[in-house]
Order: C-alpha cells, then structure tokens, then sequence
C-alpha cells in the first residue's frame, strides 16, 4: 500500500508540474500579448511597455519560466489588479461557498443515484428498470446550465418555492438557497451514478462468491448489500472523485445563473473588468484541487481493493 | 458502465447477426428517436434560410418580447428579434463547431497517442503527462482562462474542446497501439523493412479507428454543451450571430420581463443533445460485439 501511495503522489506531483507548465506555455506562448489583453485595446504602447517589463515578459523565456515555477510554487499567485489583494486569499476566502454547492450535489448525486441503481439492478428489465435507464440517460446528456435556468424560471421565478439570488444568511437559509443550484449540478450525476452501480451490480451478481453465498441461502436482502453492494460500489467512487472536477465546471454556471459567490462567479466578474491574475490563479488553484481529489480517491480505491495496488506496478 | 437505456428496453429479444447496424440503429426505439431529433437539427441547419420567414438578426424594439404565435413560433428576444429564425440559424453555429471540433480532437488526439503507442518509453512518459495533465483542467475553468488570453471567439470555443476531449482519445489510440504493436501481422510488416510511418498509418490505424469514432460521436452532445455554455458565458460567437448559449444569454437577463427566450434558447440544446445521445448509445450498441446480437442481459 506504501509503494502504491508513494508513486501515485509522485504522480500527481508530476502531473501538477505539468499542469503550471501548461499554463506558462499558455500565457507566455500562445500568440497575443498578455499584457496589451490585460490593458484593454486602447492602451497607449508605452504603457503596455511598461506593464511588460513589470510582468517580466521582457525577460528570456528559460528565466520567465524559472521564476513562473518559483512564484507559483510558493503560492504567490499575484495581487488583484483592484483591491491589490493576494489571490491566493482571495480564493481560499471563496472556496467555501463553492465546495458547499459541490457538496451539495454530490449528497444529491449519492442519495437519489444509488437507490435508483440498487432497484433497477434488482429487477432488471423491468418498466421501473426502463424507465430510469431511459431518465438517466436523458439527464446525462443535457448540460447542467440549461437545467440550472430552466430549474431558475420554473421554481423560483414561476413558482415562487425557492429563492433566486444569493446564497442565504444563517444555516437553514443556505441550507434552502443551496437545494436548486446543487440539484442542477447534481442531477445528470444522479443519472450517472444510477447507470454505474445498476452495471456493476449486474457484473458482480455473477460472480463465485455471490453464488456461494446464495447456495447458502442467505436472503437476497443479505446478498445486496454484504456481498454485492461493497464491491460493486468501488466504481462508482472513482466517478465520483473524477466527477467533482466536473461539478467544478458546472458549478461556475450555478453560481452564475443563481448569482451565488463562488470561485466561478469570481473568475467570471475577473474576465469582464480584465482582472487577469484571478483568472491564472483560479485555474491553477481548481486544478491543482482536482488532482488532490482524485489523488484521495484512487488512494481510497487502493486502500479498499487490494488489486488496484498492483496495477500501478508497470 | 457497460449497460444501457437501449439495450434494457431489448431485454431477451434474439436479433440474427446479419441485420445490417442502420437498421438495428434504427430498430431500437431510443436509436429511432434519436436519430429523428438529429435529423431535426441537421434540417433545421441546412434549410434555416427557407424555413425562417423573418431574419435572424434585424432588430424591431416594437415587437420586443412577443409571445408565441403564428408568425414568431418562438415569440421575440429583447430586442424584437425573431427567435425562432435564431435558434434555426444557431444550429448551424451547433453543429458545425461540434463536428469539426471533435473532427479535430480525434485528428490530434489519435496522432499523438499512435505517437506515444508507437513511440520510445521516453516519448510515451512524457506524452502521457501531457495528456493527464490537460485532462485535468476543468473545462470552464480552462474557457475562462484561454478567453481571458485570446478573447471570445470561434477559434476559442474550438481550442477548449480540443483541449478537453483529446487527451482521451489519445489515451485510449496510445492503448490500442500498444497491444498492437507485438501482434504478429506488425512484426511481419516490420521484418519485411516497413519504416514506422507506414506501420501506423497502414496496419494500427485502421484496426484502432472503429471504437474511436464510436466514442467520439458520443462525446458530440458534450461538446454541444460546450459551445453554448461558453456562448452563455459571452466567451464564444460575439453579437449579434445567434448561437444557442448567445440567445439563452439575452434571454437570460430578462428572464423576469419574459419566459420566452430563454425558453428557445435551451430547447435547441435539449433536444441535440438527446438526439446525439440516444444516437451515439444505439450506435455503440449496434457496433459493440458483445451486445450485437445474441443475448442481452
């Protein structure tokens, strides 16, 4: 288990640095000048000198890049063009909300998907069985901003049931602003989710142990969910932790759409008023998180199936 | 994740090999509707000019925010645009980023993993961390930035998918290469003195495509979605070109004064994105060895 989580961090960590690679390569290479885009279109070229020579974009690139590792590794992102704020505080001071709403559908996701999986697996073929294959596949597909405003029109400014605006002021209040954006960013993962486990409850059905066990006549009650259940559920771990990065995305779009602070929300504010340090640092700040989540769960997948251990081992 | 909607539905129905796939596609209910609801974007694409009666960009504050009716099926966007035109124009927006942009994706995806397949262990290595890396940008988080450095565009709506979907294909083309390159047919071609050029190009590629091209054509719903929600966020097609996400967006902040745009500005999305789904999952279905025929569980 050691060796196994030994290399997969020396992965991650290398994977990280390629991460800030990319983004340097983005930045510094891409054509177009980052700092003719941060002043706007009608800076005056002596200014965008200056800022030039201040970004260091003057510099040779085997130096610019030295000092990119440097300052980014040492969690200097920059300072907010506006309120000269580090980022990295600014961020970490967001990061809250949006792991509320991540979190909050992740408990969607976790509590209608498995349930649905769990009964179609049961019955399979069945109408019930059909039905959520034929839902699940149809909330997968559409993309989580359409259900956000559509859930906007419908239940808040249609139906007048839930706010609109803003993420609430004391714990129940937030508790009831979270329900729509965390169900809209949840629910194709609800129909993911529900897919996955049906399939590997399915797999894991035929396997020895499970007919060993039936032989001894234990109650199918039983058999779900002590033989079945706790191996078949182990795929389903690993789409989760690969989904929070994908909720990450879709969560920029709740935020937008139910005016909610969060990282998204900021990144996007960032971009109208050109406040280009924001941007950099969120993208790193998200992917750097999401390595760390997927990280956990692989190590967490290691940890509770032996043969995953192995696998790394080439 | 090997189960599907299709396949439930087809629960112990016996289906001879010989059928040919379009028709098996096309058997299945959910391949059926599918296909219908493609065939209604694709249309709408081709023949917008000749179906939409009013034009998709002339503005006329008077008729701002009209309900539906005969003559706007849609009803009108904020500024008395006719959003029935605008949603069929839109789709030519749609469809021709997530068709050339995925078109793209393989394109590079494939190379660079034949590349890395076929490659040193060096290269691969290196390849490899390239590919996990971009992969773990979340993709708005990665729009927002390239935006931020090239602005909103066309060409940036594409980078971003091919950024987001390639490193994929290139990992499953690197797979399939490698479990192909000690197969006895490769080491015959290379004893006769074949160069590596046409190793990949003649015997691995044509034996890896298949799969690809059936995941590619699933991920075309996601890069639907990309498209629009990058044009929602006004980091993709500028105004007043009408995307789908550019007329949710107007749409979007009036949603108080009128339902209306916003209405058909995310109907268009449903319904390509199901269309594609139901499609691309009939489509893996009819491909799929293992579930073509015989038994279904």
């Amino acid at each position: 288990m050691l060796t196994y989580a030994v290399k997969r961090l020396g992965l991650a960590l290398a994977v990280v640095g390629a991460v800030i690679a990319v983004v340097f390569v983005m930045i510094y290479v891409i054509p177009g000048d980052p700092a003719a885009v941060a002043l706007g279109p009608r800076a005056s070229p002596a200014l965008v000198a200056e800022l030039r020579q201040r970004m260091g974009l003057d510099r040779p690139l085997p130096i610019q890049i030295v000092r990119f590792y440097g300052s980014v590794l040492s969690g200097h992102l920059g300072n907010d063009i506006l309120s000269n704020e580090s980022v990295l505080t600014i961020i970490l001071g967001l990061m809250p909300h949006t792991l509320r709403l991540i979190l909050g559908a992740m408990s969607w996701s976790i509590l209608l998907g498995i349930p649905l999986g769990c009964l179609s697996a049961m019955r399979p073929g069945s109408i019930f069985d059909r039905i959520t294959a034929v839902l699940s596949v149809s909330v997968i597909a559409v993309p989580a901003f359409v259900i956000a405003i559509y859930a906007l029109l419908i239940f808040s400014i249609g139906l007048h049931w839930f706010p609109a605006i803003g993420a609430g002021e004391d714990p129940m209040d937030e508790l009831y602003h979270l329900v729509l954006p965390s169900l809209a960013i949840g629910l194709g993962w609800v129909g993911y989710i529900a897919r996955m486990l049906r399939a590997s409850i399915l797999d894991v059905q035929g396997e020895n142990h499970v007919r060993t066990a039936r032989a001894f006549g234990l109650s199918e009650r039983k058999i779900v969910f002590d033989y079945v259940l706790r191996i078949a559920i182990l795929p389903t771990l690993t789409v989760l932790g690969i989904g929070i990065g994908q909720m990450l995305s879709s969560a920029v779009f709740a935020e937008i759409v139910f005016a909610r602070p969060g990282i998204g929300k900021l990144v996007y504010d960032a971009i109208i008023t050109r406040n280009y340090p924001i941007v950099t640092g969120t993208v790193l700040v998200t992917t750097a998180f999401f390595v760390l989540v997927n990280l956990i769960a692989d190590l967490f997948i290691a940890w509770l199936d032996p043969r995953v251990r192995y696998s790394l081992q080439r | 994740m090997s189960d599907t909607a299709s396949s439930a539905s087809g629960a112990a129905a016996y289906r001879p090999r010989g059928r040919g796939p379009l028709r098996r596609i096309l058997g299945e209910p959910l391949g059926g509707l599918g296909a219908g609801l493609v065939a209604l974007a694709v249309l709408g694409a081709i023949f917008a000019g000749v179906i939409a009666v009013h034009d998709p960009i002339t503005i006329a504050p008077i008729d701002r925010f009209l309900a539906p009716s005969g003559d706007h099926p849609f009803g009108t966007d904020n500024l008395g645009r006719d959003l029935f035109a605008r949603v069929l124009f839109g789709s030519r927006i749609a469809l021709s980023v997530s068709l050339g942009a995925t078109f793209l994706s393989l394109l590079l995806g494939v190379s660079a993993g034949l590349v890395a397949g076929y490659g040193p262990r060096w290269l691969d290595n290196g390849l490899l961390l390239v590919f996990d890396a971009l992969k773990s940008f979340p993709t708005v988080m990665l729009a927002l930035f390239l935006v931020t450095l090239t602005g909103p565009s066309l060409q940036a709506v594409v980078l971003v998918v091919i950024i987001a979907n390639a490193p994929s294909y290139a990992r499953m083309a690197r797979t399939q290469t490698m479990s192909l390159r000690h197969a006895e047919f490769v080491l015959a071609e290379q004893s006769l003195g074949a160069g590596a050029v046409r190793i990949i190009s003649t015997h691995i590629l044509p034996n890896i495509i298949g799969p690809l091209l059936i995941v590619a054509s699933m991920d075309i719903p996601v890069v639907v979605a990309i498209e629009a929600g990058m044009s929602f966020l006004g980091l993709g097609v500028r105004p007043p070109t009408p995307s789908w996400g550019s007329i949710l967006n107007d749409g979007f902040s009036y949603i108080r004064e009128s339902p209306w745009p916003v209405l058909a500005g995310g109907l268009p999305i449903i319904v390509t994105t199901l269309g594609f789904t139901f499609l691309g999952e009939a489509l893996r279905d009819a491909f799929d060895p293992k579930r073509s025929g015989g038994e279904k569980r």
